[in-house]
């Protein structure tokens, strides 16, 4: 069993929420993300995601997009992705997941990757564009390399394919809250799609992502779900500029809102 | 990664879209479901006798269809040997081949009951297309265009406008078709559940490369049998500009069981060495954009590089998943001409054919100077004539063409 696993498991048989927050590579800095990750898992993140940068993100909104492109600008590569992955595990055992467009893996070498990454130290892998269909092609490699491979499924996924993916999926299913880019706001409340999603998958936790940015919003998705993730509002934050103490006390507040007793029959 | 094994040209694409080695969907989960269902309409549309009709019916009545087979005998006598024949798909209403397109998807869009309308455009064209048949439809419409664009081809922005849709500048990235198409496909995975994503070319996710393909298949058809009506053969060699290449496939695919010849033109830009072109089957390598797999010009770390060409309708750094593998079988052979080469060809094929062609069209024209060094006497050689230069006249203007 690997780091995340271990994790999420130990979260859930504590009927914990797993809170994952989401950085991008070598942003704001190019040699920002290592003492960014370890400030975070110590404020309270349960599970670290690290964007590695495209040049053509298109299943991102305008905040990650711009991230992104700051990053390659800042020279960021998956080498150098792997390189900090490397310094954070020399003093951080916090899960770690890998999020990135197929193309910049292709180019180093889909096999070759998957190796690389476990070796440095990562846990899972979220490939948005690989669908339940095209991620046939890397099972094997990827299964080889002991990575998690973590699925997502949306508002517009029918339940029979919502089962599919949770078998094929390990690690988490990543539930992506509304139907749209990252960091757009919800159109209405997602729980039927949520109640639905935990329904269906049987097989891994459920954490979901998209659009959540406050510690109400957290609390809410975590209700019908084993956790959250946050990315667009925690890089609006540190594309605003805002001290570290102040956005780690940002965090601590939506772990506390996770961890707040929920009354029954909600 | 497994490479698929080859099979014949022919039947291409198989059921997961793949044309050999190259296809697929790669797209976020959201879309999948609306991919499924358009794979699934389509598939029932193109056995519906009713829907074949209804399309070559609006072809007709509506586009100007069929076009002419032009033949072109002072530029013939220009080359002094072979027989030139200039399929004029600048003809067609809106004034490019990218009509035949939009008909058929517009009527898919009508039976799936979505109310609005998506696309994408570079030069304009496409864009122009998908508003007119918005307008005929009673649809509401909305084109994705790169600020670049915007500015070089004004005439079509207004074109858009004046047809009631509304043309979003984008600014993001290269601020051209590539931009323009990722914008586009944000919007529809924001609003899949009421709205139709009209692709304007051969690439995207499947099934689009197929469908697109097939109705622009009728440039193919008309030319068959207007090329044996008039010279008792099939062509000896096919012609056309490469961008995402809808119009090549459309003239190619119908003769890919023949012996004719096939040429693809990309924009060599700049030149080739410059770093400044559009020219990804001759120096691309094989990655995911924009939802399928396929040639990508793309630096050593993956990430895609910028496209150049003077034709805002070849400036993309992606092409059609069936060209990659038919560059890859040899069927079709892709070569490239410079942004001054496609210049001169304008001001040549006005002069000689009385036809102003668009600056992509103008990048096939161009190539004539080498094929026609490889023609034998008897050879005939269709062009296709993609679309007409009016659009094109500030550009033209400001090189003295």
């Amino acid at each position: 069993m690997n780091r995340l696993t271990t994790v999420l498991s130990s979260l859930r048989d504590r009927r914990k929420k797993a809170l994952a927050l989401f950085l991008t590579a070598g942003y704001p800095e190019a040699d920002s993300t290592p003492g960014l990750v370890l400030s975070l898992s110590a404020a309270g993140a349960d599970v670290i995601e690290i964007g590695m940068p495209f040049s053509d993100p298109l299943a991102d909104g305008p905040v990650i997009q711009q991230s992104s492109a700051i990053a390659l600008q800042n020279g960021v590569t998956i080498a150098r992705t792997l390189d900090a992955i490397r310094t954070i595990r020399k003093t951080s055992s916090v899960p770690l997941v890998l999020m990135g467009y197929i193309n910049p893996i292709l180019s180093y070498g889909s096999d070759r990757f998957f190796r690389d990454a476990a070796s440095s130290g990562v846990d899972g892998l979220i490939l948005p564009e690989l669908t339940l269909e095209e991620s046939v092609r890397f099972k094997a490699e990827i299964s080889r390399s002991g990575l998690a491979q973590i699925l997502l499924v949306a508002p517009t996924t029918p339940e029979e394919r919502v089962i599919a993916i949770d078998a094929a999926s390990s690690g988490f299913l990543y539930c992506v809250s509304t139907t749209g880019v990252t960091g757009s706001a919800g159109k209405g409340t997602p729980d039927e799609f949520l109640t639905r999603v935990k329904n269906c998958a049987k097989r891994n936790p459920v954490l979901v992502g998209f659009g959540i940015s406050t510690p109400e919003g957290a609390r809410h998705a975590a209700l019908l779900s084993d956790g959250v993730i946050i990315g667009s509002a925690l890089i609006r934050r540190l594309t605003e500029g805002e001290a570290i103490g102040s956005i780690i006390s940002w965090v601590g507040s939506i772990r506390d809102a996770l961890s707040t007793r929920v009354p029954s029959g909600i | 990664m497994t490479l698929e094994k080859k099979e014949s040209t022919l039947s291409w694409p198989d059921g997961r879209g793949y044309f050999g080695a190259y296809g697929g969907q790669f797209v976020p989960e959201t879309l999948v479901p609306a991919l499924r269902e358009l794979e699934l309409m389509y598939e029932s549309a193109r056995n519906d006798p009713a829907f074949q009709e209804e399309y070559l019916r609006l072809l007709n009545d509506f586009a100007g269809r069929p076009t002419p087979l032009t033949f072109a005998g002072r530029l013939t006598g220009h080359y002094g040997r072979g027989k030139v024949y200039l399929k004029r798909e600048d003809l067609c209403h809106t004034g490019a081949h990218k009509i035949n397109n939009t008909v058929g998807q517009i009527l898919l869009a009508m039976r799936s009951g979505k109310k609005r309308i998506i696309a994408e455009t570079g030069a304009g064209q496409h864009g122009v297309a998908t508003a007119t048949v918005a307008a005929k439809m009673g649809l509401e419409c909305c084109v994705y265009m790169g600020e670049e664009d915007v500015a070089r081809q004004q005439l079509n922005v207004r074109r858009m406008e004046m047809l009631g849709a509304t043309v979003v500048t984008v600014r993001s990235g290269s601020r051209t078709l590539k931009d323009a198409t990722s914008e586009a496909i944000r919007d529809w995975v924001s609003s899949v559940e009421d709205t139709f994503y009209i692709i304007g070319s051969v690439v995207g996710p499947h099934p689009y490369p197929l469908m697109v393909r097939d109705f622009q298949s009728v440039i193919g058809k008309e030319t068959s049998a207007q090329i044996e009506k008039a010279e008792g053969k099939a062509p000896d060699h096919l012609l056309a500009c490469v961008g995402g290449g809808s119009n090549a496939i459309g003239l190619f695919h119908p003769f890919l069981g023949t012996r004719a010849i096939m040429t693809g033109v990309e924009a060599a830009g700049e030149g080739l060495d410059t770093g400044r072109h559009a020219a990804t089957l001759t120096k691309g390598r094989p990655g995911v954009l924009h939802g399928s797999l396929s040639y990508l010009l793309q630096d050593a770390n993956g990430q895609v590089q910028l496209a150049h060409s003077i034709s805002a309708g070849l400036d993309y750094p992606g092409v059609g998943p069936e060209h990659s593998a038919l560059k890859d079988s040899g069927r079709v052979r892709y070569v490239s001409v410079t942004d001054a080469e496609a210049l001169e060809a304008a001001r040549l094929i006005s002069r000689l054919e009385g036809i102003i062609p668009a600056l992509e069209t103008a990048h096939a024209l161009a190539y004539l100077e080498t094929l026609m060094r490889e023609t034998a006497n008897e050879d005939v050689v269709v062009v296709s004539l993609s679309g007409r230069g009016d659009k094109d006249m500030e550009t033209y203007s400001a090189h003295s063409v």
